[in-house]
């Protein structure tokens, strides 16, 4: 029963997920790891092994999620789930879109709904720093959090935004280079 | 057969597509783009600006939404199937083989060190994204409020991210409705 019910969250995820894959994240740490189907840390890899390989980020997500919940089976489950949605609304409504592609409403959706977008990719930087940037798990810090900072990790995220934003470097690069200066310090013994 | 020749090269576009294109969606545009204008001559360049605009804000993945539009469009539910499963073939293949091998190395030391490096650049990266969303989408004080609200939302009270995208979106709806004339400054 729990391919059903990973189809079903999927399904819900395609239906409600605005501006491509990075929207996605939220809806499946709400969803996934709160049910306790995979570690904070285990997303966190999958989203990055997610953007590193070719096709749909959304796709990616859902089959490996699949995977690593269920198996085989959880990857068709997973992805077809998130991917009728989409599939649904154009066979059936699609005329309806671009019939209202410009509606006055239409823009006052949107309007509404990028903020709220917005806070969510925030808040799935936010979770994913919580486990990524700190030496061990939120619940088990000891004393003060700036003693748990890990502050490589931290060096490399500013890096990777630095390397995005000025240096205009593409994304799987830096993923790259963020794997490579962990690998480069373990080397020096640090 | 003209049929049968269509759906093939459908599902072979949007499978190549697919399986070459590194960065998700937004990175696909162009290609599909130059595949369905300039080498198929499927649709005028126009029609294409329709339609990923239309692609953009349905929900769902972009990728999948261009094919299902483009498929249903060229050869009707068939052209809509067909293109869709070439555009999810090769991301499902791949990262079911990568899945397999992880789960095999994911305890090696080595590859654990790397991915803690790979994790914070994720956080790099999805804050830019989130930056970058910020810029498009904020566009006034009623934008950072709806933020502000979301946020404190989300973290204070525990609300599901999916009725914060309904609120947010009955909001923007109720404000158009009320005050039409917001319309013509955005």
């Amino acid at each position: 029963m729990m391919i059903l019910e990973l189809f079903w969250i999927f399904f819900k995820i395609g239906l409600f997920s605005f501006g491509g894959g990075y929207a996605m994240i939220p809806l499946i740490q709400n969803e996934i790891v709160s049910r306790g189907w995979l570690t904070a840390e285990g997303f966190a890899n999958i989203v990055g092994i997610a953007e590193m390989t070719p096709g749909p980020i959304a796709i990616n997500m859902a089959t490996f999620v699949g995977y690593k919940t269920i198996g085989v089976f959880g990857s068709v489950g997973a992805t077809l789930g998130v991917a009728l949605p989409s599939i649904l609304l154009i066979l059936l409504v699609s005329k309806v879109f671009f019939t209202y592609q410009k509606h006055p409403l239409k823009k006052g959706l949107f309007y509404g709904m990028r903020p709220v977008i917005v806070g969510l990719i925030l808040s799935a930087a936010y979770f994913i720093a919580e486990t990524s940037l700190f030496i061990v798990k939120p619940g088990e810090w000891s004393g003060h959090y700036l003693a748990n900072i890990d502050w490589v990790s931290v060096g490399i995220a500013l890096l990777t935004v630095l390397g995005m934003r000025k240096l205009k470097l593409h994304p799987i690069l830096l993923l790259g280079i963020g794997g490579a200066v962990r690998i480069g310090f373990k080397l020096l013994g640090l | 057969m003209k049929e049968k020749r269509i759906l093939r090269t459908l599902f072979w576009t949007f499978f190549k597509i697919g399986g070459f294109t590194f960065g998700g969606g937004y990175a696909m545009i162009p290609l599909i783009e130059r595949e369905v204008v300039d080498t198929h001559h499927w649709v005028s360049r126009e029609e294409i600006l329709d339609i990923l605009a239309v692609a953009q804000s349905l929900p769902g993945a972009i990728a999948i939404n261009s094919s299902t539009l483009i498929g249903y469009k060229m050869a009707g539910k068939t052209g809509a199937l067909i293109s869709t499963l070439g555009m999810i073939l090769p991301s499902f293949l791949i990262i079911l083989l990568i899945a397999t091998v992880f789960s095999a190395f994911q305890e090696n030391e080595w590859v654990r060190t790397a991915f803690v490096g790979i994790r914070a650049a994720v956080v790099g990266l999805i804050a830019i994204a989130g930056y970058n969303m910020f810029k498009a989408a904020v566009k006034d004080m009623i934008g950072v409020g709806i933020l502000v609200a979301t946020l404190i939302l989300l973290f204070l009270l525990d609300v599901h991210p999916i009725l914060l995208l309904i609120g947010g979106a009955g909001f923007g709806i109720l404000l158009y409705s009320l005050f039409p004339e917001k319309r013509r400054g955005s």
